[in-house]
C-alpha cells in the first residue's frame, strides 16, 4: 500500500521497518493504540516523506504525482507489484526471489532455504533485484497496453519457474518446496482473465493434483506408472479440466498432456496416442529438443520402442551430453530388450545428472538390469549414493 | 541458479616460489586481490561460503571396519592433489562459474605476475529433480525396481 503511494517499495519496506521499531518503542511506553495498523501506516508515511526530502533521489515523479484511483484494493496493488517484480531487466533467479518476497507470503529465510542458499545471500539477491528495478525508473503502475503481452509472458514464466521449484520437492526441503507450488498457484489465480493464463493455471493444478501420490513413506519418488491414483486430488483435476476448455497456448498443450494422464484410471489405460499427438503439436510450436525426448517416449508407448528410438537418433546431436537423452534412450532400449546397451546408457546418464535422487534412481536401474542380465560387468567407477 | 564448488589444491601454477620467499608488498597485493574479489562476489550474492583448510601436516586419514578405527597421521608425501581451500558459489550458469574461476586463477604472485593457479570447478548436486519438466520425464520413463 505504501509502495503504491510512493512508487518505491524498497524505501517503503525500510520505512515500515522503522515504523515498526518506533511503534514498539512507543507502545512499550504508551500502550497499544486502538487502530495499530493505521498508526503504523501514518508513521511510515511520515518517515518516507522525510526520506524523500533528505535523499534527493532521482525518481520518476509521475509515480508520486499520479492520482491514486479512489478505492484501490490491496489486491490491485499486489498485482502491480507482481508485474513489477517480473521486470525484463531481472534474471529469472532475481525475479523469482523478489516475487516470493514482495508478493508471496514467504520470508527471506524461507526463500533461502527453498533455494539452498543462506539467508544473507538471498537477502542480497533480493536487494539487488529491487535496486535494478529502481534503476530502471519503472513507475508504479500496471504495464501499458503495449507492454502488457510481453510482461504478462514474463510473469507467467516466473510463476511457472516457481511452481517448478516447488514441484521437485524431496527430502529435507519438502515443506518449503510445497509452499512454493501453492504460492505459484495462488499468484497465478490473481492474474487477469486470459486464455494463456488459464492454460498455465490448468497445468499447475493438473500436475499438483498428483502430489499426494508422488512420494512414498520413505520420501522416495514414486514413478507415474506406480502411483496410487486414488490419492490424486480430484478437485484439482476437475478444476484443471474446466480451465483447459478456455485455454490456449504452450501451457495449454502441456496441461492437456497432464490431463490425459490425470484422466486415466490406471497406468495401463493411458491414452498414449493422444499424448503423442499433443507432443507433436508442442514440438511444432516450440522446436524444443526436450519436447522431442518426451515425444519419443510417447511414441514408444503408442507404437513400440523402435519408433521412439528412431526419434532419438534424430534429436541426438542437439542434446549431446544431456543426461536425459541417455536416460530416455536407456529406457527405450530396455523396452526393446537390449539390456546391455540399456545398462550402458543408464550409467552414462547417472554420471551426468546433477540431481541426487535422479542419480540414485538411474544407478538403481542399471543395477536392476545387471542382475537380470547377469552380464560380466566391465570395470568402471560407479557414482556413489 | 546452480551451485559450484571452486577449489584449489597444492599445485602452484606457474609460480613455484613459496609465499615465505615473496616480498611483503607482493603478499599484500595477493591477499588484497582475494579480498576485493570476495567483496565483489559477496555483494553480488554469488559467493556463499569460503573455507581455507589446514594443511596436510595436521591431516589424518581414518578407516574402520566397524571395530577399532585406524588413524593415519601425517606427514603425507603425496599431498599435491589434496584440497587446500574452497569457495561455494551460487551462479546463473556454468559459464559464470568458469568466469569466476578464471579471476581466481589470475591472482597475482611475485612481481605481480598472475599465478595461473589451477582452479577445480565442481558442480554441486541438487536435492531434487530439475524442475517440473525434469520431474515429468523422470516419472514417465521411470519403471521402478
Amino acid at each position: 500500500m505504501l509502495a503504491r503511494r510512493f512508487g518505491d517499495f524498497d524505501a517503503a519496506e525500510d520505512a515500515v521497518q522503522e515504523a515498526l521499531i518506533t511503534a514498539a518503542q512507543h507502545w512499550a511506553r504508551d500502550g497499544v493504540p486502538e487502530k495499530p495498523r493505521g498508526w503504523l501506516i501514518q508513521t511510515a508515511e511520515r518517515r518516507l516523506i522525510d526520506h524523500y526530502r533528505s535523499e534527493h533521489a532521482r525518481r520518476q515523479r509521475e509515480a508520486t504525482s499520479q492520482e491514486p484511483a479512489p478505492e484501490v484494493s490491496d489486491q490491485d496493488d499486489t498485482l502491480i507489484v507482481l508485474f513489477m517484480c517480473c521486470h525484463p531487466a531481472l534474471t529469472n533467479a532475481s525475479a523469482i526471489a523478489l516475487t516470493l518476497r514482495a508478493v508471496g507470503g514467504l520470508t527471506t529465510a524461507e526463500i533461502a532455504k527453498a533455494f539452498l542458499v543462506d539467508e544473507a545471500t538471498m537477502a542480497q539477491r533480493i536487494s539487488r533485484a529491487k535496486q535494478r528495478i529502481e534503476a530502471s525508473g519503472e513507475p508504479f503502475r500496471m504495464p501499458t497496453l503495449e507492454e502488457r503481452p510481453a510482461r504478462l509472458r514474463n510473469v507467467m514464466h516466473v510463476l511457472y519457474l516457481i511452481f517448478n521449484e516447488g514441484y521437485a520437492a524431496s527430502g529435507g526441503s519438502e515443506l518449503q518446496r510445497t509452499e512454493l507450488s501453492s504460492e505459484a498457484i495462488r499468484l497465478t489465480r490473481m492474474l487477469p482473465e486470459d486464455p494463456e493464463v488459464a492454460g498455465l493455471l490448468a497445468l499447475m493444478l493438473l500436475l499438483d493434483a498428483r502430489r499426494p501420490a508422488r512420494t512414498d513413506a520413505a520420501g522416495e519418488l514414486v514413478p507415474l506408472p506406480q502411483q496410487d491414483r486414488s490419492l490424486w486430488d480430484q478437485a484439482r483435476i476437475a478444476e484443471g479440466l474446466v480451465l483447459l476448455e478456455r485455454a490456449t497456448g504452450e501451457y495449454q498443450l502441456q496441461a492437456s498432456i497432464a490431463a490425459v494422464h490425470d484422466r486415466a484410471p490406471t497406468a495401463e489405460a493411458t491414452d498414449w496416442r493422444q499424448i503423442l499427438g499433443l507432443y507433436e503439436l508442442l514440438e511444432r510450436m516450440t522446436g524444443n529438443p526436450v519436447v522431442t525426448l518426451n515425444r519419443a517416449v510417447a511414441a514408444a508407448m503408442a507404437d513400440g520402442p523402435e519408433t521412439g528410438l528412431a526419434l532419438l537418433d534424430k534429436v541426438g546431436e542437439r542434446l549431446n551430453g544431456n543426461h536425459r537423452l541417455d536416460a530416455v534412450r536407456a529406457h527405450l532400449l530396455e523396452m526393446a530388450g537390449d539390456r546391455e546397451a540399456a545398462i550402458e546408457h543408464y550409467h552414462a546418464a547417472a554420471a551426468r545428472t546433477t540431481s541426487v535422487p535422479e542419480r540414485r534412481y538411474l544407478t538403481a536401474q542399471a543395477a536392476r538390469l545387471r542382475s537380470l542380465h547377469r552380464a560380466p560387468s566391465k570395470p568402471r567407477r560407479s557414482p556413489k549414493g | 541458479m546452480a551451485r559450484y564448488l571452486l577449489g584449489v589444491n597444492f599445485q602452484p601454477g606457474v609460480v613455484d616460489t613459496p609465499m615465505e620467499e615473496w616480498k611483503p608488498g607482493e603478499i599484500d597485493a595477493h591477499l588484497n586481490y582475494y579480498r576485493e574479489l570476495n567483496k565483489e562476489l559477496t555483494a553480488s550474492g554469488e559467493l556463499v561460503q569460503t573455507e581455507i583448510l589446514t594443511g596436510p601436516d595436521l591431516a589424518k586419514i581414518v578407516t574402520s571396519d566397524g571395530t577399532a578405527p585406524v588413524v593415519t597421521d601425517g606427514p603425507f608425501q603425496e599431498f599435491k592433489e589434496w584440497l587446500a581451500g574452497y569457495q561455494i558459489f551460487d551462479v546463473e550458469s556454468e559459464e559464470r562459474a568458469l568466469e569466476i574461476a578464471a579471476r581466481l586463477s589470475a591472482v597475482p604472485g611475485p612481481g605481480g605476475v598472475p599465478t595461473q593457479q589451477p582452479i577445480h570447478v565442481r558442480r554441486i548436486m541438487d536435492d531434487g529433480p530439475s524442475g517440473a519438466e525434469g520431474m515429468e520425464e523422470y516419472l514417465q520413463t521411470a519403471k521402478g525396481a
